[in-house]
């Protein structure tokens, strides 16, 4: 269906569509990119990404002089194929986004769905849960659960899936409010629906387009804290490769061997920019797909 | 015949109003009851509480709530939902936003055959097929695969009461069916509803606000105000001797070919409805009604004016307006 705005000429519209489309799909294709990337690792890896050879240290990549055309990304401080390590760690920052959000997606959106219909007492109970969620310093506790649990993958992923369920939480209760009192809420019940029913099949799938551009958002999110933590040490382990530890290793050369920060971080920032793409583009494309339908 | 469903003394109350105070009506199978009353008067809390789906904060007591012999009072929350949908159908005003945009017309017709007959997708799409024909839509085979915000009111409306019909209710409650919809597919649709209920058997309770609906549908009609019914009998007998001067205002309102004489200006009921809190006595009609007397903010019982016509005023049947100022 076409609006006012789309007969207008390009110059004269007040969204420029043909720019956010093309952002979209930019984002779309970064995102898709790494996620097959990150399951053919093993595919397209020249090496192994733990395998060190102490005579080819901080090999810079092609482009620059004295690199090894073996070696297309360089080598970190202890010889191991930078390009491998990337690409392996594409593996786990993926699998952290994912996990984290589907960990903080089913508390958030438990939590949410249940506060904004049931309202009253329970969804007092709900808010206050928000509240005191958002009254904790996110990078503090976690740092400290990590330090006292010890590092691992998995305890990474609980601590970041555990606490960053709040955004979840208040986007599916307030649409679940305004979703609430439709009338055919209503009309399912008086059809026999039981309350689980309604929760899961009437509003769920009424607010899942606003619950999937949290989750886009909170896995850039999950991905940056991840890096965060595995700069400070407290993250991912040695010697996985994710990218925030790479950083971290790469932190004592990069004065003479600037190359070893910049290439995980450049990673770290295009996969974050593009996710974000992709959120912002969903998010458009929802409010132009409610336009349509009229409401 | 014994009543199908019956309603005795019922009260619904909000912590700050009494919104239904002692309604008792029985429907009989294969009768039109009207429940008619301005907005706010508790007709649809009235309906909403024979499904039990009140909102949280009313509370509902009555002497009892029958269907057949089932008292729906004790029921569990179980139990009225196995109920909803199989034997007590209903459907609401707002066709728009009565159909989950979400699922296909199909999917969401076939899931309550699904649930309460356990019947097969393929079985329940036959089904819902074979109604959505039987309320005059071409081509339900293309209707099934489609979407609510694809169709019109008009459309939507009889999909609504297509769904309703799927396990063949023994009760349908219709809240203001037609109220949404142009007039033209107004009349459709009610010709539509005399139609199925006469093929079906249908008990149906048709809520409205509108004296034409009534005398066009309806063998019994009860007229609520504030919360009560202030008259109740067959419909000829009310339109052709109105008791209670509420009802008299509202048939005053609408035209009546015959009586009516033309150029002359219809009828209004002047002031609103009054807020009917905790501990109120007396009619609720008394602010604004042409024959209030001090008496009249006593306790009002129901009169019985022969041949099935109750009212629930202190003046005697054939009272007359008093011409003098």
């Amino acid at each position: 269906m076409k609006t006012a705005d789309d007969t207008q000429p390009l110059w004269r519209r007040r969204r420029l569509p043909a720019f956010g489309r093309l952002a979209t799909l930019l984002g779309a294709s970064i995102v898709v990119t790494a996620f097959v990337v990150a399951i053919f690792a093993p595919y397209l890896t020249p090496y192994d990404p733990f395998a060190q050879d102490l005579n080819l240290r901080l090999v810079p990549p092609v482009w620059m002089e004295s690199s090894h055309a073996a070696h297309l990304l360089g080598t970190d401080q202890i010889g191991r194929d930078y390009l491998s390590r990337l690409i392996y760690g594409t593996r786990i920052s993926l699998l952290i986004g994912v996990l984290t959000v589907i960990t903080s997606g089913l508390i958030g959106v438990t939590i949410g769905i249940v506060g904004g219909f049931y309202g009253g007492r329970v969804d007092a109970l709900v808010m206050f849960l928000i509240t005191c969620r958002l009254s904790i310093p996110l990078i503090l506790v976690a740092l400290t659960v990590v330090a006292l649990v010890g590092s691992s993958l998995t305890v990474v992923i609980l601590t970041l899936g555990l606490l960053l369920w709040e955004r979840f939480a208040v986007v599916a209760r307030t649409t679940t409010m305004q979703v609430r009192n439709l009338d055919y809420i209503a009309a399912a019940q008086a059809a026999g629906a039981s309350r689980a029913h309604v929760l899961v099949r009437e509003v769920l799938p009424n607010i899942a387009s606003h619950l999937v551009v949290v989750a886009t958002l909170e896995m850039a999110l999950a991905i940056l804290l991840e890096a965060a933590l595995s700069f400070l040490g407290l993250g991912v382990p040695q010697p996985l490769p994710s990218w925030g530890l790479m950083i971290a290793e790469a932190k004592e050369y990069m004065f003479f061997s600037p190359w070893v920060i910049v290439t995980p971080g450049v990673a770290l920032f295009i996969l974050v920019l593009g996710i974000n793409l992709l959120g912002d583009g969903l998010r458009d494309m929802l409010r132009t797909d409610l336009r349509h339908r009229g409401w | 015949m014994a009543p199908v469903l019956s309603i005795a003394n019922l009260r619904v109350s909000f912590p700050r109003m009494e919104a239904v105070r002692g309604v008792s009506l029985t429907l009989r199978g294969g009768e039109t009851h009207c429940l008619v009353g301005e907005s706010g008067c508790g007709k649809s809390i009235s309906a909403l509480s024979v499904m039990n789906l009140l909102p949280r904060s009313a509370v509902r007591s009555a002497d009892h709530i029958r269907f057949h012999e089932h008292d729906l009072l004790a029921m569990s929350e179980r139990q009225m939902a196995w109920l909803r949908g199989d034997k007590i159908a209903m459907i609401f005003q707002e066709p728009m936003t009565s159909l989950n945009p979400a699922y296909t017309i199909g999917s969401q017709m076939a899931e309550v055959l699904e649930r309460h007959r356990r019947a097969s997708r393929r079985q329940a799409l036959d089904r819902a097929a074979e109604l959505l024909a039987r309320v005059g839509i071409t081509a339900p085979g293309m209707r099934l695969a489609q979407y609510p915000h694809q169709l019109s009111g008009g459309l939507r409306q009889r999909m609504m009461i297509a769904t309703a019909l799927m396990c063949d209710p023994e009760v349908l409650i219709a809240d203001e069916p037609t109220t949404a919809l142009d007039v033209t597919v107004q009349s459709q649709v009610l010709r539509l509803l005399r139609k199925l209920q006469q093929e079906m058997g249908l008990a149906l309770l048709l809520i409205t606000h509108d004296f034409g609906i009534v005398a066009r549908m309806a063998e019994h009609v009860s007229v609520m105000y504030a919360g009560e019914v202030v008259e109740s009998g067959p419909v000829e007998q009310i339109i052709k001797a109105p008791t209670h001067p509420y009802t008299r205002g509202l048939l005053n309102c609408i035209p009546v070919p015959g009586m009516t004489k033309p150029g002359e200006p219809l009828g209004s009921i002047p002031g609103g409805v009054p807020h009917i809190g905790r501990g109120f006595l007396g009619c609720g009609f008394r602010e604004r009604c042409p024959m209030a007397a001090r008496e009249c903010a006593e306790p009002v019982h129901l009169h019985d004016a022969g041949e099935d016509h109750f009212y629930r005023c202190r003046l005697p049947p054939d009272w007359k307006l008093d011409a003098s100022p």
